[in-house]
């Protein structure tokens, strides 16, 4: 398939107080229309960064990214973000806060009243029409997290980019928002990069799984292509074993490969070395 | 809004949680103060008689209330006695046409009352129209800020009597009409009040604004948000509350500023009832500056809770608690 998406050879230095920090080391990845990508990885290892280097909120200190084979430089809203934690306006309810994105993007190309069907009808891809007219601090997280999303989608952006979208809610939401999600995925094919800590969240909705390795100077150790069949089914897919052996894959990644804490036995091990060490002197 | 089911029981129960809780404190802290205030006041002596207390104050503010009353019945009178005037002539020579002379009288307490009011409304305003658009540069722009920090820091804690001398030649150069809108008296005051008490709203604006959340700068990003849009949409309304905590600042240094700028310069006002009444040095004048003082008092007061009502309409998020 053709490379709609082109993340070319990107390194992240970040400039600190004690000289510079190098995040990402030649992060390479080419995403087809249409396809859903998640990353995932340990905390701090650069999955951020990626993400707000793909949407132009980071400059990266070498390579570039490519859309449709040009380069892109800036933010803009053809790369619609989903923040982790929602950055709804919070005096704009959750109609004026599509609509200011609506507005942005659809100036000139439609009317009064197609944007006002269009905003509905983002809100009504995420179920919230009911509570268009409700400020975020009137409504739950979930509720905050599907407002973020349809204003995304309401840009009509050749890529979405989520950061842990579903991190900070409950389990019984988060399943929901899944479902939403890969419903929205089915209608409108869009190309979505994921940011997830969970495991089954990745399987689940992926086409490729993305497994990064500890930072500093952090880069892609593993891709995992994930093919199964959609739609795909929670329940189902519990006890597949083809969606049982990616799981499997993945954590292996996570906890042997790339294993961000030292097993306890081994920390206690240690602990007592240096009791043992103070004792001494 | 839903209104939650009250049974009568608890609706009693309200009734009187808010009567005691909401007034007998209160009515009771201000009759302590009145009992300590007249029989402190009895024991203070001065040149001018004993220090004025409540009953003082109040027989001397209705004397102030008749007087203003007479002063305006003088008023009536003199303009009726023109256009009596006036028509007399008319009916005698057809073709004559009357002026009215402007009264002038002296201005009574509630007068001077008025004058300070508007004055240290235009002066805040003023202010307001400055510091606001400044602070707002000021905040979004970190170069601007480095520039102009160390002024503002300088000017900032100038007292209104250093600045008053400066601004009274000024105006008195450089306004000079035949017929002139405001008069200079008008202008000097308002120009002190505006030059002391911007500087709250400016660095309180300038901190709202550099602090808006970057998560919501992003989204701007994202969105390309054009200037102007960045600024109504995102920037302002997250300032809102601290610009609001600096026009409070404002408007009380700003009542403050006035009375004193008033009594030094002998400009038209509360300020200079006061020192009218100090000057007179009559038995009466303790009661009455005693009555200015409550005045000032309750009208800073009065700002106060408005400034507050129009937070209130104009912030967001009404379940914010103000106080
Ligand atoms: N603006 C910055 N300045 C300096 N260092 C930064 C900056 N942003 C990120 N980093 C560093 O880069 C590394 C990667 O950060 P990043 O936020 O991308 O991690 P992450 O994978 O998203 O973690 P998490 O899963 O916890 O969100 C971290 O070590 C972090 O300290
Ligand atoms: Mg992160």
């Amino acid at each position: 398939m053709a490379t709609h998406l082109d993340i070319s050879q990107v390194s992240m230095e970040f400039p600190t107080a004690k000289g510079s920090f190098k995040a990402l080391d030649n992060v390479s990845l080419k995403i087809a229309k249409g396809e859903f990508v998640s990353l995932i990885g340990h905390s701090g290892c650069g999955k951020s960064t990626v993400l707000n280097i793909v949407a132009g909120l980071y400059d990266a200190t070498e390579g570039g990214i490519l859309l449709d084979g040009r380069e892109v430089r800036g933010p803009g809203p053809e790369r619609a973000v989903v923040f982790q934690n929602h950055s709804l306006l919070p005096w704009l309810t959750s109609y004026q806060n599509v609509e200011l994105a609506v507005k942005q993007v659809f100036k000139k190309t439609k009317t009064k009243k197609e944007m006002h069907d269009w905003i509905m009808h983002n809100l009504e891809l995420v179920h919230m029409t009911h509570a268009a007219d409700k400020r975020p601090d009137e409504i739950s997280g979930g509720m905050k997290q599907r407002v973020g999303i349809a204003r995304a989608l309401a840009m009509e952006p050749s890529v979405l980019l989520m950061d842990e979208p579903f991190g900070a809610l409950d389990a019984l939401t988060r399943a929901h928002l899944q479902d939403s999600l890969m419903e929205i995925q089915k209608d409108l094919n869009n190309t979505v990069i994921m940011i997830t800590h969970d495991v089954d969240e990745a399987v689940l909705l992926s086409d490729r799984i993305v497994m990064m390795t500890n930072g500093p100077e952090a880069t892609i150790g593993e891709i995992l292509q994930v093919d199964l069949e959609r739609p795909r089914d929670r329940l189902a897919l519990a006890n597949d074993s083809k969606y049982v052996d990616y799981r499997a894959q993945v954590l292996t990644f996570l906890y042997e490969k790339q294993r961000k804490v030292e097993p306890i036995a081994v920390a206690k091990e240690k602990k007592t070395v240096v009791n043992a060490k103070v004792a001494n002197a | 809004m839903n209104i939650p089911s009250l049974s009568i029981a608890s609706l009693k129960d309200r009734v009187e949680n808010f009567s005691f809780k909401a007034l007998l404190f209160p009515i009771f802290g201000i009759l302590v103060f009145v009992l300590l205030w007249q029989v402190g006041a009895s024991r203070v002596h001065t040149s001018l008689g004993e220090f004025p207390g409540p009953t003082v104050v109040y027989e001397q503010w209705n004397s102030l209330v008749t007087e203003h009353h007479n002063e305006r019945v003088k008023e009536d009178k003199f303009y009726q006695r023109q256009e009596k005037r006036i028509e007399a002539r008319q009916a005698k020579d057809p073709n004559y046409v009357g002026k009215l002379r402007d009264y002038t009288g002296k201005p009574t307490f509630f007068d001077q009352i008025f004058t300070s009011l508007y004055t240290v409304l235009a002066g805040f305003g003023l202010a307001s129209l400055i510091a606001i658009p400044l602070g707002i540069l000021i905040g979004l722009n970190s170069s601007v800020y480095s520039a102009l920090n160390p002024i503002i820091q300088v000017f900032k804690p100038v007292s209104p009597l250093a600045w008053l001398p400066l601004v009274t030649m000024v105006v008195s150069a450089s306004y000079v009409s035949e017929d002139p809108m405001f008069s200079k008296s008008f202008l000097t005051s308002m120009f002190t009040v505006t030059l002391c008490c911007m500087w709250p709203t400016l660095i309180n604006t300038a901190v709202g604004v550099a602090a808006v959340e970057k998560d919501l700068l992003n989204v701007s990003k994202v969105l390309r948000l054009g200037w102007i849009t960045h600024v109504i949409k995102i920037v302002i309304p997250s300032a809102i509350p601290l610009m609001f905590t600096g026009l409070r600042l404002s408007l009380g240094i700003a009542w403050m500023v006035l009375i004193a700028a008033e009594m030094l310069a002998q400009n038209p006002g509360l300020g200079k009832f006061v020192w009218d009444e100090f000057q007179n040095g009559s038995s009466n004048s303790l009661g009455r500056i005693m009555v200015a003082v409550l005045m000032i008092g309750f009208i800073g007061f009065l700002l106060d809770r408005a400034m507050l009502v129009i937070q209130r309409f104009v912030s967001w998020d009404k379940t914010q608690v103000l106080r």
